[in-house]
């Protein structure tokens, strides 16, 4: 009880703040409507060939995912300069619970992600995406929790590194191999085998992968079981590590 | 209310390849009565805010132990946090969220109903002559009303013990002494215990009951502000003598008080253990040997005078190195 109201407190904090930046709010809704109108009409024509009848229930779900990703990893930087204010030392000499620190604001990124996701399926349906709403569901379910992992590891590294120089390089590190290997923009059976097989290793694109098959109404398969495995493991890591840093004197 | 044995902090520092440890605190003691206010002085890099740092549960000691408000820092953490206040040298306001939701979301955060904190925040500002700032963001305040605000968020859950990391570096004078109001007004009115880090002098001589001096992680001395004077250097005393022939009999009148004693064209001057008391005799003296004096001046001891004998350089030379050897600190906001 204590720790949901100030994980509440926290997030209320972060949301004021977010919402009184009009760049931010706008920024945030153009995200998936950019996406889905410059970048979907070049797929388009290729649907086929990967064995999809209908472009669009192949694209939004692996938007759907780079949003939850991509979006997520740069969470951390507003917390970056939250520290040089010295907001995160004053939260942290209060009583309240370290976890909540992180959660609060893990809160504000889901909210965020949520809002993008009804945005992109609203207009994907509109667009001529067919998914049964159960798929969709269990589809932004997973992208949710990939996308908080994705964010606490984000507020852990902005903690660890403490500056946005050092926290860049590492994130473009991190986004190549994943943005390249997870199948989001084209699915990973276009390309040799062996490319194909050096994806098994990225766990991002067991998710993908999930996200697609849920969204064609497939629940029958091992993709969505390997999918949420991951991302539950993902997660689990994740908000292990940000809650560590939270806790860790000196941060 | 704090009592601290052998707090040591230790960092690693990178200098080029090679690693180096810092003793940012070497084997701090320290012991503060409840209802004292406490000036903790030193020059930067001394350990200031490392101490307290410690002290408010922030960074755990590297060795040794502290007891704050009853509880031990480490293994009780939370209670102590519960009832200290702690106002950073930094300061603790996003620049982007507007004054009275930070006081009012920091007293949540200890447990305070939203009411409440609102209730006790606008009263905060009252106080703290911060009116009609509770809407504006901090970005948008002066240097002293963002200070101020700074301290309205440390006391929002009514501490009985309140820390405060340099709570007037980089204000102009006059908000300076407007702050040294609301800081004694801590104790007149609430009753708090204040231990206060500065290194200004006239700072730590004009708020503090105690002031304990830090040098390179070590404290080397603790006592009142007059004590501490006394104990060192004694008062100056400077004769100006009438007939400048007579200058070296003065001398030697003034020798039979006073230490160090010097002669300077018409002057004579000599440091003097507790001047106001030895000061009238000296005078029947030099008028039973007929030597009359022109004025007659009694300096006290500064502060700076205490840390020069204590640690052999004034606390301006020990700012200026410290500055030099360590541009972390002198970066720091
Ligand atoms: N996080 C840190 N990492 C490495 N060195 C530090 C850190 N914090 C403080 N120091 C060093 O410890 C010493 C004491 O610093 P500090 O406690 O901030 O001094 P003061 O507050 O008295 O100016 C300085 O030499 C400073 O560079
Ligand atoms: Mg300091």
């Amino acid at each position: 009880m204590r720790f949901l109201r100030e994980s509440f407190i926290i997030f209320r904090r972060q949301l004021r703040m977010n919402l009184r930046n009009p760049a931010w709010v706008l920024i945030g809704l153009m995200q998936p409507v950019l996406y889905l109108f410059l970048f979907g009409p070049l797929l388009k024509p290729m649907a086929k060939q990967f064995g999809y009848d209908n472009a669009w229930t192949f694209f939004v779900p692996g938007m759907l995912v780079q949003l939850g990703m991509f979006g997520a990893f740069f969470a951390g930087f507003g917390l970056i300069s939250e520290w040089r204010d010295g907001v995160v030392e004053a939260e942290r000499v209060t009583p309240a619970s370290r976890t909540a620190l992180l959660m609060g604001r893990l809160w504000r990124d889901l909210l965020q992600l949520f809002v993008q996701a009804m945005v992109l399926v609203g207009l994907g349906y509109a667009v001529g995406m067919e998914a049964p709403a159960r798929g969709v569901v269990a589809g932004v379910v997973l992208t949710l929790l990939v996308g908080g992992a994705c964010a606490a590891a984000s507020n852990a590294l902005a903690l660890t590194t403490k500056s946005e120089d050092s926290m860049a390089p590492i994130i473009n590190v991190v986004m190549m191999p994943v943005l390249l290997l997870s199948g989001i923009l084209l699915p990973m059976t276009l390309g040799p085998k062996w490319l194909e097989r050096t994806s098994d290793f990225m766990p991002f694109r067991w998710i993908v992968d999930a996200v697609r098959s849920s969204f064609l109404g497939d629940f029958g398969n091992d993709k969505l079981l390997w999918g949420t495995g991951w991302a539950v493991l993902l997660f689990a890591l994740a908000m292990w590590w940000g809650t560590a840093t939270f806790r860790k004197e000196n941060a | 209310m704090i009592e601290a044995r052998g707090l040591v902090q230790t960092f690693q520092s990178r200098e080029g390849k090679a690693k180096k440890e810092v003793r940012a605190v070497d084997g701090v003691d320290l012991d503060v009565a409840e209802g004292e206010v406490v000036g903790f002085l030193g020059p930067n890099g001394a350990g200031k805010t490392t101490t307290l740092r410690m002290l408010t549960t922030l960074l755990k000691p590297t060795e040794g132990t502290a007891r704050v408000a009853g509880y031990d820092v480490v293994k009780d953490s939370v209670q102590v946090r519960r009832r200290i206040g702690y106002v950073s040298q930094s300061g603790s306001t996003g620049s982007l969220a507007r004054g009275g939701d930070e006081v009012v979301d920091h007293g949540m955060l200890y447990g305070m109903s939203q009411r409440e904190a609102t209730e006790r925040g606008k009263q905060l500002f009252d106080q703290l002559d911060l009116p009609g700032l509770w809407t504006r963001q901090p970005k948008a305040m002066s240097g002293g009303q963002r200070r101020r605000l700074d301290i309205a968020m440390g006391l929002i859950h009514e501490p009985t013990l309140v820390f405060l990391d340099e709570p007037t570096t980089g204000l102009d004078p006059q908000a300076r002494a407007n702050l040294w109001e609301h800081i004694a007004d801590l104790r007149r009115r609430r009753g708090a215990t204040v231990f206060l880090t500065t290194h200004y002098l006239d700072e730590a001589d004009a708020l503090s009951d105690r002031i304990i001096i830090i040098d390179h992680g070590k404290i080397v001395a603790a006592d009142t502000s007059d004590n501490l004077k006394a104990q060192v250097s004694g008062d100056l005393v400077v004769l100006e003598v009438s007939d400048p022939d007579r200058v070296a009999d003065a001398a030697t009148r003034l020798e039979s008080v006073a230490e160090q004693v010097t002669v300077d064209g018409s002057h004579a001057s000599g440091r003097v253990r507790r001047a106001a008391k030895a000061v009238p005799g000296l005078l029947r003296d030099l008028q039973a040997a007929d030597i009359d004096l022109e004025s007659i001046e009694v300096k006290r001891p500064t502060l700076d005078d205490v840390f020069l004998t204590l640690t052999g350089r004034s606390l301006r030379d020990a700012e200026a190195s410290t500055e030099k050897a360590d541009p972390e600190t002198s970066k720091e906001k």
